[in-house]
């Protein structure tokens, strides 16, 4: 048997053992990926060397795509299959979008979240922006020539339990392992901080394409803290052009036109807002398919009348979030810049004026996030076993259950650390009533008509007992990636009853399955061969991780509990000859199962020993 | 040894008494994170994780007891046997029923944000003393019993405090509409 090298710890692996593992900026207006090389991270370009994709996909009815640049170029000939700003969509139903009447597309209505009619069927906002991430996801293979172990995947703070559940989804459905979902505005500090080592509390301003987050994070020895958040997810640079153009075709005396036309007036407002960052004036120009141009000149003074109250709300963001964080404007040490909307001088200017200090904007607002995603990626691959890096992040938003009369029983509220379990005791309401409705909710307003609706369970075989007589304890438990799992149980009788919060759109793993078949198919001997190639790479992880195991704690187990592992491990050695993928995967699978208490046991040894050890060291 | 059953200021390494300084709070819960955040275990398998996200939530779970003084005297108060039954158990001293009406009169007709300053100054004002004598009834008289009196009042004064933040969003909330 080959012997396999084990490196000290802390030291870092040879470079053709480490795990590729990149950050992605999964934006709505472009995203981006990244990764850390040479111990510095940096935004991976295509071939053509740009570094940014934007998030648009065309659909082509011939069941093509195209993806990117070649997308967005054809807009605004065919804007009803071209898919622009799909994060706006995410986990949401026809209904929660704003301005929707505006909006080219054709949706469809479904219970959870819609879908877009295309000249090539019905989309998933999942399956669309999974397009964008399997692009990013090749880009980065290619320039490793390698597979990717894992990608940390940024989100907006201010991302419900829904649109998090729907872009983890996305991720798997274009071939991505999510080592973890982080906040956007903790990504550009984590990039900040790291350059900068910065200590203190800091406010990051991210006004995106289509959203904007404002969060208030402490900094100290290596812990990032997000103390709290805020924001509106439905606020952005693409409303600064919106404004921009309706302003523009008011001015024309131009009031209802075509898709077409309204696309190619956007775009003429983007490049004239985009050329007001440099200059005092410039020219709005768009010519309509009827052959009526539209030419005026609009100063950076006007432009900034007319999106006055965007910026005005931007602020009024950031006042809400230092009042739940109890910070005054004058104990924040700096305001970090993140989204291309920064580049603004108006929003630079706005900001500076509320903090009465100049804000950060040394790195490329468009790159920071996805850097500081691929710095956290690149330490939870553990590549950087000496890395000192960890990330304390909160709820964006109160979680809880609807009670008599409509109303919200908060259970979890805001800006709580993650991961974190909380419980709450509720009541029967009528004589002998056995089984209970839960109705999980997430939002901050006092009715649940006025909340986000995530999940409904029911907890039945309660036994019949006096109104009020029963104990419910409902406990809500959030990962650190702040996904929610409800679970309900009597107390008196023990029933139980427990929901990972899918949200009700559910997509089935079944679906998911198929979207991979129908999107990403790969001619069928290459699949083969790579599934062979990974069951034996993780076959062998496995049993280098149980040995070293087995080697450090194996006193743990009795001699009783140790046999049957020995025999798991050597049926992973055996099948690790033949060519049958599934039977290395189901050797591999039946090791980590019997291995599992042990792990416990290891765990658990390893963290008290920790933990104890800091108490006598600094009491 | 720590253990997950250990309670909150054994996990913490400090002594159970209400004095506390927030910086070791802090630090303390930063030191412990780093040792048992699922993030620590990324690499590993789901045993792992879920060992690491009971320890994780754990912590997180006596972190927002220690820091808070008020959670911390009523969980002083539960450790040395005097249950705070916040819901069960509404009696209180008349005279600071009464304080309290005068206060929510108060708020209600507080027009402006100076108005409301002076109310929020002087529930402040409260507020510290309350804890001062919490402190003393704990850390010197021992006298639970009598701190879990102190402890109620201190969540209504924290109550109030919560309407005085939602009537100054109010206020704001008019402003900019004009």
């Amino acid at each position: 048997m080959a012997l396999l090298q084990i490196s000290e710890p802390g030291q870092t692996p040879d470079p053709h053992q480490r795990r590729v593992a990149v950050g992605i900026d999964l934006g709505t207006t472009h995203s981006l990926v990244a990764a850390v090389r040479h111990g510095v991270a940096e935004c991976l370009p295509d071939a053509q060397g740009r570094v940014i994709l934007p998030s648009a996909v065309r659909y082509l009815a011939d069941g093509g795509r195209q993806i990117g640049d070649e997308a967005l170029a054809a807009v605004a000939q065919d804007p009803e299959n071209t898919i622009v700003s799909v994060k706006r969509f995410m986990g949401r139903g026809v209904q929660d979008v704003v301005g929707r009447e505006k909006l080219p597309y054709r949706f469809a209505e479904h219970a959870g979240m819609l879908g877009l009619q295309t000249v090539a069927g019905e989309k998933s906002p999942v399956e669309v922006s999974a397009e964008i991430l399997a692009t990013l996801r090749y880009r980065a293979e290619d320039s490793f020539n390698d597979d990717l172990y894992g990608a940390v995947i940024t989100v907006p703070a201010y991302f419900d339990d829904a649109q998090r559940q729907a872009t983890k989804d996305a991720a798997q459905l274009a071939g991505l392992n999510v080592l973890r979902l982080i906040n956007e505005p903790t990504a550009a500090a984590i990039a900040y901080g790291l350059d900068n080592a910065s200590e203190g509390t800091y406010a990051v301003y991210d006004l995106g394409g289509g959203t904007f987050d404002i969060s208030i994070l402490q900094l100290s020895r290596g812990v990032f803290e997000v103390v709290a958040t805020g924001g509106d997810s439905a606020l952005g640079g693409d409303d600064y052009d919106a404004a921009l153009a309706a302003w523009a075709l008011h001015q024309a005396g131009l009031d209802s036109v075509t898709p077409a036309d309204k696309a190619r007036v956007k775009i003429a407002a983007r490049a004239c807002k985009e050329a007001l960052s440099s200059a005092e004036s410039a020219p709005f120009r768009a010519t309509l398919s009827s052959g009526v141009a539209i030419d005026l000149p609009v100063t950076r003074e006007r432009f900034e009348e007319i999106t006055a109250g965007l910026t005005a709300r931007t602020l009024s963001a950031v006042r809400k979030a230092l009042r739940d964080a109890r910070l005054g404007t004058d104990e924040v040490q700096g305001v970090v810049m993140v989204g291309g909307s920064t580049r603004m001088p108006v929003i630079r200017r706005a900001v500076g004026e509320f903090f009465g200090r100049e804000p950060l904007v040394n790195l490329d607002p468009d790159e920071v996030v996805a850097l500081g995603a691929a710095i956290q990626a690149n330490q939870l691959a553990g590549n950087n076993a000496a890395g000192d890096l960890l990330l304390l992040d909160v709820i964006p938003l109160s979680l809880g259950i609807e009670t008599m009369g409509g109303l919200v029983e908060r259970i979890v509220p805001r800006n709580q650390t993650i991961p974190v379990a909380m419980a709450q005791d509720f009541t029967t309401y009528q004589d002998g009533q056995t089984a209970l409705a839960l109705h999980v909710v997430q939002g901050e307003r006092d009715l649940v008509a006025d909340c986000r609706s995530l999940a409904r369970f029911e907890l039945r075989g309660i036994p019949p007992m006096a109104a009020g007589a029963a104990r419910i304890r409902v406990t809500f438990t959030v990962d650190a990636d702040g996904l929610l799992n409800v679970s309900a149980r009597e107390q008196i009788s023990g029933v139980q009853a427990q929901i990972d919060v899918k949200p009700s759109y559910g997509l089935a793993d079944e679906q998911i399955a198929r979207m991979l078949q129908d999107s990403f198919s790969t001619a069928e001997d290459d699949m083969r061969a790579r599934a062979l190639v990974e069951a034996r790479v993780e076959a062998d992880r496995m049993l280098l991780a149980t040995r070293s195991a087995l080697q450090a704690d194996g006193d743990l187990l009795t001699a009783q509990e140790r046999t049957p592992v020995d025999d798991l491990m050597a049926a992973v050695d055996a099948s690790r000859t033949s060519d049958d993928a599934k039977a290395i995967e189901a050797a591999t699978e039946a090791l980590a199962k019997g291995t599992e208490a042990f792990a416990a046991l290891r765990m658990n040894r390893g963290i008290q020993k920790a933990l104890s050890g800091k108490n006598i060291e600094t009491v | 040894m720590t253990s997950l059953q250990s309670n909150d200021f054994e996990l913490f390494g400090l002594s159970p008494q209400f004095a506390q300084e927030r910086t070791q709070i802090d630090a303390r819960w930063k030191d412990l994170q780093r040792q048992a955040h699922p993030d620590r275990f990324a690499a590993q398998g789901a045993a792992a994780q879920r060992i690491a996200m009971q320890w994780s939530v754990r912590i997180n779970e006596a972190h927002q007891r220690l820091k808070d003084p008020l959670r911390r005297a009523a969980y002083l108060c539960e450790l040395n046997g005097a249950a705070v039954n916040a819901e069960n158990n509404t009696a209180m001293p008349s005279e600071f029923l009464m304080q309290q009406m005068a206060w929510r009169e108060a708020l209600e007709d507080a027009a402006g944000s100076a108005e409301l300053d002076a109310l929020a100054d002087e529930v402040a004002e409260m507020r510290r003393a309350l804890l001062q004598q919490c402190a003393q009834l704990l850390d010197e008289q021992h006298d639970y019993a009598a701190a879990v009196t102190q402890v109620r009042s201190l969540m209504f004064i924290e109550r109030f405090a919560r309407d005085i933040d939602a009537r100054y969003e109010q206020l704001e909330q008019a402003e900019r509409r004009q």
